[in-house]
């Protein structure tokens, strides 16, 4: 998972980084199942894993749709 | 329905609207100007005696049957190659013709064997017609003159006989070879008298260029070219059209029988993908359906240790509604879920997914495509607005310049080859974008212009390399960017930055940059240039963002939208297409709309009657995950050898192992029904009632030659499971599937059973605006509305070559096999590719010590297989290749987890191997050895 989640961030790398952000939520949003997505957040909390800072980032967004 | 035969009206058509009026035995017809006197008579329902013509082929005018006379002409021209003039006056049957006709026709039963009663052929000969209709009473010259009565009979291809004694060297099978199949195997040898048909240089069908498509054998008027089949089982008696089961070209066939058996499969000329073509699986390649390993009753067992035991249907049935039920109590709604098949019709599918979303209550549905064509999905999506290719087969008969992909058309889809191989002789140019130099690179009479041989795993620096020269040098079509497309600017600024340029990447894509300027500009300048790529564009860690980059570079040169363009994927298995339409991802309901749609979700619920999750489900790599970490227990496995077919095969074998449940409907005991539970066994595209959608989107009638053999067809076998488990689903009929699908997907409102019947097939959209289909898409906009432009950025993969793997594998397929070969591997095919081989550059196999045929390890870092060396310069140094049809060779115990960064689609394409030298011997045995240890598979 903590692969697949560097490799979609490493696609939108060439955008400025809030637009690469937002992309990367997006996707992870329509194309995730929920357990998977509860994963990665955990795994974003607790910062035990190499996570690239685009799926951080999209992580924190991820997490507001959620509080939405 | 009776034995069908369609009419030959003895030449081609010529398309056009122009009509002549003609004058033919008395009756003034009003016809297309071009056509033939022979044709222009059939129009007009008088048939003109002919033998070496036929409408699938150019005119020939050598067996001076056909001839006829006409007013103002001196002699008695041959009709088949005499085209029609304004006024002309033609008469087909006077005394004199008669005269002729019976002359000829004296010549030729001198020297053919008057076996007519033995002969396989009686009944289906057009040889013995014409001696009829001629009205031949007796051969003046007698029998006992020099003659070809003894001459041989080649029994060496499995499928077809070649008795040369019954050859009237009327040029059919020749031409059929050059014209239809485009691979020149045939030719007549010798002058005169001593003319014979010969395939290559004089060597048998077996040992020549012949690959076995059987349009030789189609156009044969006598039984000299005939099927095995029909010599041991007599001529058929009826017929059923229906679809092929192989791959996604989905060739109309006329199944022909006696009885309930199976005769022979013959193409069906109305057949809107094929139009009367085959290839060797679909031809005669259809044994495996009454083949002896098939299981015919369901089986149990409650460990995967035990034993199977025979069980009723009733008892299978409950037992898996209850266990899937038990599990979900314990576990959670989430706890199970299915996969489809694109092997099975769209009614199958449908159902299948339907039990998932409404009686398992998920949205856990995924399908094969998952490793085939899901970037395919994904990347037409994102750009066009729907996953589909945009055009119809018959487009590139428009084409200038094709630029094929990652795709091997002659081997993986060969009847549409042959259509394409007939566009490029009539002068279109050809980009072949492939590291390995595949045959459409050069065959005869034809030669690729370029051939961008590109590093494995650079595909998208080299689209991305080709739209740069695009935007730089002045060649995108603003009209219609600016009419039609969105986001062109700020693609354009991307796509121009100096990284994309083709001298910046010339070091990775290892593609000289003049070459790859001179191709791109080749695309851009043709007034129709088409995209048609395979595999070796999805299976890539970004097979998606490929898609969108030849997207990108179709929309940038104004290629969508009319005949002769489009971005076109060659689907691999016969219904990739039609699974994906029914709603197989587990984001997706059927038509391609997103769960998460309200208003989409709401049409489903209230003919389903039950609530849909509006949260996508696991897709299947992620339902392995699951079944690791203990959250998903069950799976419902419809025609998919998973175990087999997916990548890093321990750790698919792992997850199986895991579930409580594991349910698998399929024809044979697969690799995965080592690790089920429960055994359903399914149908043959002979027996099934439904649809296939091919890659084209076209939608045809599979209809059933038979009953079920296993007493149930499998869209019932769901139902009831479905039923068991407290959902009501009934149908009656897979017409009324059909028409669910129709109430609820605009796409496929128009189609119906009723529909397909009356008009032969239909390409979706079909409804209100298109009637009768689509052909082609995006013609006055895209789906999405404008055509959406995204920046590619190329990431190279994470999978390269080492000093301990310094080598690449890439992966594909060969004609006579089909996928991981379950079919076609229970047929007589396997006389042409015995085993997988490992092909190797000469380079890397004298840097090893190897020689050809010499058996070798190949290892990457998740596992390691051996196969025999087949040292060819097909490849560039430092690539090496083979084909995943056989088990033996398990070429997945190699394949790692890399995989498309937006659909998980499994990275096949690019593996960083070592081959050594397994063991001294020289072998140049096409049978596996005892070295040879067996392993898994490699999927498309």
């Amino acid at each position: 998972m903590v692969r697949l989640a560097n490799d979609i961030a490493a696609q939108f790398r060439h955008l400025p980084p809030d637009e690469a952000a937002a992309d990367v939520a997006d996707h992870i949003r329509r194309f995730w199942d929920p357990r998977m997505r509860a994963e990665l957040l955990a795994l974003a909390d607790h910062r035990q894993v190499d996570l690239d800072a685009g799926v951080l980032a999209a992580a924190e967004l991820l997490r507001e749709g959620v509080a939405r | 329905m009776t034995l069908l035969k369609e009419p030959d009206l003895g030449t081609p058509d010529r398309p056009g609207e122009a009509t002549v009026e003609v004058d033919i035995d008395g009756q003034q017809v009003f016809v297309p100007e071009g056509i033939s006197v022979m044709r222009a008579a059939a129009l007009a329902g008088i048939e003109i005696p002919k033998l070496c013509a036929t409408d699938s082929m150019e005119a020939f005018g050598s067996c001076r049957l056909c001839l006829v006379e006409v007013d103002g002409g001196r002699g008695a021209p041959a009709s088949c190659t005499t085209p029609v003039a304004v006024g002309m006056k033609v008469k087909t049957q006077t005394e004199k013709l008669a005269k002729l006709r019976r002359g000829v026709m004296e010549l030729y039963i001198s020297d053919h064997p008057l076996d007519c009663l033995t002969c396989p052929a009686n009944g289906d000969c057009e040889l013995q017609d014409m001696s009829g209709v001629v009205g031949l009473r007796d051969v003046r010259y007698g029998y006992a003159g020099e003659n070809h009565l003894d001459a041989p009979t080649d029994h060496s291809n499995p499928y077809f006989d070649f008795d040369a004694s019954k050859c009237i060297v009327c040029s059919r099978c020749v031409r059929a070879c050059s014209e239809i199949q485009g691979t020149f195997a045939l030719t007549i040898d010798g002058r005169g008298f001593d003319s014979k048909v010969a395939a290559s240089a004089g060597e048998s069908f077996m040992d020549s260029e012949c690959v076995s498509c059987g349009a030789c054998v189609q156009a044969c008027p006598t039984s000299t070219l005939q099927e095995r089949s029909v010599i041991d089982l007599g001529m058929p008696t009826r017929s059923v059209l229906t679809t092929c089961a192989y791959c996604g070209v989905g060739c109309s066939f006329k199944a022909e029988l006696r009885g309930d058996e199976v005769v022979r499969m013959v193409p069906y000329k109305d057949g809107g993908a094929n139009e009367g073509h085959s290839c060797v699986k679909g031809r005669f390649a259809f044994g495996y359906a009454s083949h002896p390993d098939r299981v015919m009753k369901p089986m149990m067992r409650d460990s995967i240790t035990d034993p199977w035991r025979e069980v009723e249907w009733d008892d299978a049935i409950g037992f898996v509604a209850s266990r899937m039920l038990e599990i979900q109590d314990k576990y959670g709604l989430g706890s199970i879920g299915g996969i489809t098949s694109s092997r099975c019709t769209n009614e199958e599918v449908y159902v299948v997914q339907k039990m998932v979303r409404a009686a398992f209550g998920n949205n856990n549905v995924d399908t094969c495509a998952r490793v085939c064509h899901s970037p395919t999905g994904y990347g037409l999506k994102q750009t066009f607005g729907t996953s589909a290719g945009t055009q119809d087969f018959k487009s590139v008969d428009q084409s200038d310049v094709m630029v094929v992909i990652g795709a091997n058309p002659t081997d993986g889809h060969p009847v549409f080859a042959s259509r394409m191989k007939r566009r490029l002789r009539q002068g279109a140019q050809l980009i072949v974008v492939d590291p390995r130099r595949i045959d459409m690179v050069r065959m005869p009479h034809l030669e690729a212009a370029h051939h961008l041989q590109l590093a494995p795993g650079t595909n998208v620096a080299v689209i991305n390399a080709m739209a740069h020269v695009v935007v730089t040098e002045g060649l995108v079509d603003r009209d219609f960017v600016a009419e039609r497309c969105e986001g062109f600017e700020a693609w354009e600024s991307f796509i121009a930055r100096p990284e994309h340029s083709p001298e910046a990447v010339e070091e990775i894509t290892r593609v000289p940059a003049e070459e790859l300027r001179a191709a791109a500009r080749m695309y851009a300048g043709a007034q129709n240039a088409a995209i048609y790529y395979g595999l070796g564009v999805t299976e890539h860690s970004q097979g998606s963002t490929m898609v969108m980059g030849m997207a990108n570079l179709a929309m940038a040169t104004g290629s969508i939208g009319r005949e002769g363009v489009g971005v076109n994927p060659l689907r691999g298995q016969n219904n990739v297409q039609g699974s994906c339409d029914m709603g197989s991802f587990p984001h997706e309901l059927p038509g391609y709309r997103h769960v998460s749609d309200d208003a989409v979700r709401e049409v489903f619920e209230q003919v389903w009657g039950r609530p849909i999750l509006e949260e996508p489900g696991l897709r299947i790599p992620n339902m392995f995950d699951a079944a690791l970490d203990g959250s998903f227990r069950a799976v419902f496995i419809q025609g998919e050898d998973i175990a087999q077919s997916d990548p890093n095969t321990r750790h698919v074998q792992a997850a199986l192992s895991a579930m409580d449940l594991v349910v698998v409907q399929d024809l044979f005991l697969n690799e995965t029904a080592k690790l089920a539970h429960v055994f359903l066994p399914g149908t043959s595209f002979l027996e099934k009632d439904g649809t296939f959608t091919n890659a084209e989107r076209r939608i045809n009638r599979v209809r059933p030659v038979m009953r079920p053999k296993t007493g149930k067809h499998e869209w019932q076998i769901i139902c009831e499971i479905a039923q068991a488990m407290g959902y009501k689903m009934h149908y009656d009929n897979t017409s009324q599937i059909m028409d669910e699908v129709a109430a609820t997907t605009p796409t496929f409102a128009g189609v119906s059973f009723e529909l397909l019947d009356r008009v032969g097939s239909v390409q979706w959209p079909c409804n209100d605006k298109a009637p009768v289909g689509t052909p082609i898409m995006h013609v006055d906009g895209f789906v999405r509305g404008k055509g959406s432009f995204v920046q590619t950025a190329y990431v190279p993969t994470e999978e390269r070559s080492t000093r301990r793997f310094p080598l690449i594998l890439t992966t594909g397929r060969i004609l006579s096999q089909y996928n991981v070969g379950s079919q076609t591997r229970r047929t007589a095919n396997v006389a042409w590719h015995p085993e997988d081989v490992l092909e190797i550059h000469p380079h890397d196999a004298e840097d090893r010590g190897i020689r050809d045929g010499d058996l070798v390890s190949l290892a990457s870092r998740v596992g390691e297989t051996t196969l025999h060396a087949k040292i060819m310069d097909r490849m560039p140094v430092g690539v090496v290749y083979t084909t995943f049809h056989h088990p033996v060779t398990g070429a997945n115990v190699v394949t790692t987890e890399h995989s498309d960064w937006a659909t998980n689609c499994p990275e096949y394409k690019v593996t960083a191997v070592q081959v050594k030298l397994h063991q001294p011997a020289v072998s140049t045995s096409h049978s596996a050895d005892a070295a040879h240890e067996p392993s898994s598979v490699l999927i498309d």
